[in-house]
């Protein structure tokens, strides 16, 4: 059952990426992106994450995604249109891509150690409670660092964005 | 019971119940709207207008259903069916009554207790501004366009007071799992007053959250005052213009389930859910009879003396009705089901009046008005009180 759930949202996720470069217009690109979010929360669900899985949907999917579908439609960005390709891309686009992912899967099959199977369930420390006594003991300087990381960010965006006073 | 078999007929119910709900919500914001500004409201479709929604659901239905010839089609058509899908998904994991037994079966009055619940309802509400900005968008017409963004500006930026406000009872209550959250509130101080989130010390600062949540609510839902975005008058119809039969009744839908939802969500933070008013030993099991015998027995008295002709008839069957509820509510086994849902439904009742109150009563936001409030105004507020209450609580 847990491999079922598992197959199918992946599928979802890995559909949905496919789409977000496939897609021409970018209102459906961003959408598709939306859908990898959700397709992830419910894996980060499966995997026993509870709380990341709510913050993935509260916040990447219900917020980020939302303000990038804002600066779209804002933006009225319109269909791509396909432009002429080089022969290089038109027939040797697909074989080099293949030939890179098979050379990334050889490498990584080598260096990364042997996973064994992931048994869903085991995980039991991501509720609301265990993250945030995480948060607030063992990875506090991360935390409070990563705040003032947000706060440059604003600073950043306020001073990009204001108008010049005359 | 079999958990599948069990848990596909408490959906059943709910969803039923839900559906009725919503249209039931409509015939009564008509009637209470009516008698706000001094008029009666639907009256001729049933007694005292009651067919009225079905009324409404059949012209829906069976109205033409256009498609606007420019606009982009798979959103458009995708927008009404996001807005609906993500406001009819929180209902289930609020919670309406204690744990009961009927017969053999073991089952809480919910349809599931997630342990992250909170979180859960306000990611889903979160999604659910995807439906309003990509109908604002496909509908390609600008009136649609600036309603859609601007609703979907306004959604997102009363998404942070309200999570504020949301915080300080979590602080208090320490949970975020909704049957926790109301169980944690059962109890009375010095014997008489309800141990609710909305009493809890430090005093005061937990009824400014309630009153910060409200607000922020009215603007979740794209309710008066803050509807400038489907305004009538000013844009249209906004976002929904461009919508025809039953596309525009599923963003009806959408908005009555958005503000049930969120009042259900206030219900269960702030006001106790069914944790009753005063405890049980004062007598709180009659409350629910002694209210329906007398609606029962005002229904006759104005029946003797009826304003309109046909009430001779319809009055006496409606207080027959109020009577015989009256008289479930004193059955035991009943009432040990049915009490926790008439409290829930009598809280949740009331800030449903509040709402259709508010906007019988207040006059609309301007756009930029709508945002400084929120900004410049409620994000503030609602961050002290996060912090004095946070401050409490480290105390203590």
């Amino acid at each position: 059952m847990d491999a079922l759930l598992f197959m199918i949202f992946a599928a979802i996720a890995v559909v949905c990426g496919i789409s977000l470069v496939l897609q021409t217009h970018p209102i459906s690109s961003a959408l598709s992106l939306v859908g990898v979010m959700g397709a992830l929360a419910a894996l980060y669900l499966l995997l026993g994450g509870e709380f990341i899985a709510a913050a993935q949907l509260i916040v990447y999917a219900g917020a980020i995604m939302v303000l990038f579908v804002f600066v779209i439609m804002l933006l009225n960005a319109g269909t791509e249109h396909k432009s002429r390709k080089s022969p290089w891309a038109k027939y040797g686009g697909i074989p080099l891509l293949v030939a890179f992912l098979g050379v990334v899967a050889y490498l990584l099959g080598n260096t990364m150690p042997a996973a064994e199977a992931v048994r869903f369930g085991e995980f039991t420390h991501g509720t609301a409670l265990d993250i945030g006594r995480a948060l607030f003991t063992t990875y506090l300087l991360p935390f409070e660092v990563t705040s003032v990381l947000i706060l440059i960010a604003i600073l950043g965006a306020i001073v990009l964005a204001r108008k010049e006073i005359d | 019971m079999n958990f599948f078999i069990l848990s596909l007929i408490k959906a059943a119910v709910v969803a039923f119940v839900l559906l009725t709900t919503l249209a039931y919500l409509q015939w009564a914001e008509r009637k209470v709207l009516a008698h706000i500004q001094l008029r009666v409201g639907p009256r001729r479709v049933g007694p005292h207008g009651l067919l009225q929604p079905l009324a409404d659901v059949v012209k829906l239905i069976t109205k033409e259903d256009m498609l606007p010839s420019h606009v982009n089609k798979f959103f458009y058509f995708l927008a009404p069916f996001i807005a609906v899908l993500f406001a009819l998904i929180p209902i289930a994991v609020i919670p309406f009554g204690t744990e009961i037994n009927i017969g053999p079966i073991h089952t809480a009055m919910q349809l599931t207790d997630l342990n992250i619940g909170v979180l859960f309802i306000l990611g889903i509400s979160g999604l659910g501004v995807y439906g309003v900005a990509l109908a604002g968008w496909a509908s390609n017409n600008k009136y649609s366009l600036l309603g859609g963004l601007r609703s979907s500006a306004q959604m997102i930026s009363y998404e942070l007071p309200m999570t504020m406000a949301i915080a300080a009872p979590l602080l208090l209550l320490n949970t975020l799992s909704f049957r926790e959250l109301v169980n944690a509130q059962a109890g009375y101080y010095f014997g008489f007053i309800p141990r609710w989130s909305i009493f809890q010390a430090p005093f005061p600062f937990l009824i400014i959250s309630f009153l910060l949540f409200l607000v922020a609510a009215f603007a979740e839902t794209n309710r008066i005052p803050f509807d400038l975005p489907e305004a009538e008058n000013e844009l249209v119809a906004g976002f929904h213009t461009e919508y025809a039969s039953m596309k525009f009744a599923a963003f009806f839908m959408a908005e009555y389930c958005n503000m049930i939802t969120v009042s259900a969500v206030a219900t269960l933070l702030f006001l106790g859910g069914w944790q009753p008013l005063f405890p049980a030993e004062y007598g709180s099991r009659f409350i629910p009879t002694i209210i329906f015998a007398f609606v029962g027995l005002i229904c006759f008295s104005h029946a003797m003396n009826p304003a309109r002709p046909f009430d001779r008839f319809t009055l006496p069957v409606f207080g027959v009705v109020f009577l015989g509820a009256a008289a479930i509510f004193l059955v035991p086994i009943v009432a040990a089901v049915l009490l926790p849902l008439f409290w829930f439904s009598a809280k949740l009742g009331f800030i449903l009046f509040l709402y259709i109150w508010v906007r019988g009563t207040l006059p609309r936001f301007r756009y930029d008005q709508l945002m400084n409030f929120a900004w410049t105004f409620m994000f503030p507020v609602a961050l002290i009180n996060l912090f004095i209450v946070g401050l409490w609580v480290a105390l203590t």
